[in-house]
């Protein structure tokens, strides 16, 4: 219960994202402020430094043991509030073992899992993850089903443990073109999980960062024709707001981790990707553990964030 | 005596330079050579720190190295280069700065149209991408000039992006498309009005629905492809709202030298990772 208390008293303390009409004469890009960092609450006198948190940390444990997570080396003012992840080499990890390549998407799927205990754990406020890009229709169809099945059942089992961790679930991209149960059971794990507030777990499913700019681009069209909107008014803010990232306060990432080598995009994110710190790893999805995530963490840490002005 | 002597010993070396360098390029060739690279020039400030330059010259050794990059380049079959020259972010560094920067930009901008720069030297066409309007009179009237003055050439393009960020085109592209959206239905509405036909619901929403190609169509950097490899100097890995449209398919490489430290094996790693890559891509961009 404190530890609700807690996150209520954080969320009050960590600014709104800045959206200046009163100033909109001004270019975006010039008041664009940088994401704030965690607010960094009155603590008790815990050392930080103490890492003996072990275990999936659930609601309601200890406060101690909450607010000394964080492990050594990782300041807390200096956390990510938005991770993305894209979490490619499944294939090419079970083809290296000599496995089939169902079982590297499943392994993949208990390093997606680890990956959520520790953003919980060191309270990093979003996650999203690209799981499947409109572009990986074109591979088998065994393997889409494959994947489709995957979701459903990950989605189906983890449910209750999102529930009881907090966790809220969103999806974005083009629902449509999935089966039908899984579209079912994505509006039931919305509808369940929107009031929890300890991690939102956004995954990207049939994304693609164009088509989301251009659907933003058709809801601004429609509120022209409505006449809610001026075509004069529209602006990067307008834009923003109707990108698929608007059901969180921190729509764009502060960190990109991108798996196995590969140093692009692939039309994940674009817009949100402005300012994001990307870090580039060359193990594959199913071997992210840990340890890797906590060098992409200090490496983000260790970045200066200029957003283009001076030195700080 | 001496004198002559040195300066022919000095031509011959940057003769022998050259020839190793174009063979260089000639085995390059072999692979697949990228059409299209951009360049964020970052890490001049830092540069003129590191050698104890006034900050101003960190920017003038950054102009350095850019001809001399922009001459690999063309001299590779690169038939577009962008280079990210100045953010609409950069506006809010300290006013000296940034009236340095325009003044340079200024100076140079001039300096192109001479005679003997590289624009001619290589038949480079310039395009200013951004929005001019927010430049100082000066500096919008000589970049008009220098697009007007190159417009003929047709053997490279180089793009310069000035008061530039990526969110920013696309808005405007998005709010062009929308307003020449609007504009088409209006008149068909009226001409409909008047016919009083009957349109089905169907293809009146589709026609006002905006598509992709409609926002592409409307982006300053419509004149060019999507770049193969993006390079951003000084180890910074992130795109400082550079290209974000344009880049989900594109490589990208950063190395840590500083922007007027790149040199030729840069540009070479890149391409050979590029060559690495290519196949791959094409499969993906065939498929789609």
């Amino acid at each position: 219960m404190r530890s609700l208390q807690l996150q209520a008293l954080q969320l009050s303390l960590t600014p709104s994202l800045f959206k200046p009409k009163l100033l909109s004469h001004l270019p975006y890009s010039t008041l664009r402020l940088p994401s704030p960092p965690v607010a960094s609450l009155p603590r008790n006198a815990i050392s930080i430094s103490q890492s003996q948190q072990t275990g999936v940390v659930q609601n309601g444990a200890p406060e101690e043991e909450y607010l000394a997570s964080l492990p050594e080396g990782l300041l807390r003012e200096l956390m990510p509030n938005h991770v993305a992840v894209i979490m490619d080499g499944n294939r090419r990890w079970a083809r290296m073992r000599g496995l089939p390549i169902w079982s590297g998407y499943e392994a993949g799927v208990r390093a997606l899992r680890r990956l959520v205990e520790l953003c919980c754990k060191w309270e990093i406020r979003v996650l999203t993850v690209f799981a499947f890009s409109s572009n990986n229709w074109f591979r088998p169809k065994v393997e889409t089903d494959f994947l489709m099945g995957l979701f459903e059942r990950g989605l189906r089992d983890e449910l209750e443990n999102f529930t009881k961790a907090g966790i809220r679930i969103s999806v974005i991209g083009d629902s449509t073109k999935l089966p039908k149960p899984l579209q079912v059971l994505i509006t039931e794990a919305l509808e369940v999980t929107k009031n929890n507030s300890r991690l939102h777990l956004i995954v990207a499913v049939n994304y693609s960062g164009q088509k989301d700019i251009v659907q933003a681009c058709q809801s601004i069209s429609l509120k022209v024709k409505d006449g809610v909107v001026k075509p004069e008014d529209i602006d990067e803010f307008l834009i923003e707001d109707e990108l698929e990232t608007n059901c969180t306060d921190f729509p764009c990432p502060d960190l990109l981790i991108r798996t196995s080598g590969e140093l692009r995009i692939s039309n994940f994110f674009l817009w949100q990707l402005a300012y994001t710190e990307l870090y580039f790893e060359h193990t594959h999805w199913p071997d992210f553990g840990e340890d890797e995530f906590l060098e992409a963490l200090h490496s983000f840490q260790q970045r200066q964030r200029r957003y283009g002005g001076q030195n700080s | 005596m001496e004198n002559k002597i040195d300066s022919y010993a000095g031509s011959l070396v940057a003769s022998l330079v050259s020839h190793m360098r174009r063979l260089l390029f000639r085995v390059l060739s072999t692979g697949a050579i990228p059409n299209h690279m951009a360049f964020i020039l970052d890490g001049n400030r830092r540069y003129a720190k590191k050698r104890n330059l006034g900050e101003g010259m960190g920017h003038r050794a950054g102009f350095l190295a850019l001809m001399s990059l922009m001459k690999y380049c063309y001299e590779l079959g690169v038939k577009y280069v962008t280079i990210y020259a100045f953010s609409i972010d950069n506006f809010k560094r300290r006013p000296e700065e940034v009236q340095y920067i325009m003044d340079l930009m200024l100076e140079k901008i001039e300096g192109l149209l001479k005679e003997e720069s590289i624009v001619n030297q290589y038949g480079v066409r310039v395009y200013f991408v951004g929005n001019l309007n927010l430049l100082n009179t000066p500096v919008r009237e000589a970049a008009e000039k220098a697009m007007k003055a190159t417009e003929n050439n047709n053997k490279s393009i180089l793009l310069i992006c000035v008061a530039y960020t990526s969110t920013d085109e696309i808005a405007h592209a998005a709010k062009e498309a929308i307003e020449e959206k609007w504009g088409q239905i209006q008149e068909s509405s009226k001409a409909n009005g008047a016919q009083n036909g009957e349109i089905s619901q169907e293809k009146h929403e589709g026609h006002q629905t905006i598509k992709l190609a409609d926002i592409e169509r409307h982006l300053y950097m419509g004149v060019a492809p999507d770049p193969d490899i993006l390079v951003r100097t000084s180890g910074e890995t992130r795109l400082s709202n550079f290209l974000l449209w344009q880049t989900s398919t594109c490589l990208l490489y950063s190395p840590k030298a500083l922007w007027p430290e790149i040199g030729l094996r840069h540009l070479v790693w890149a391409v050979l990772n590029f060559q690495r890559i290519h196949p791959y891509l094409e499969k993906r961009r065939k498929q789609v």
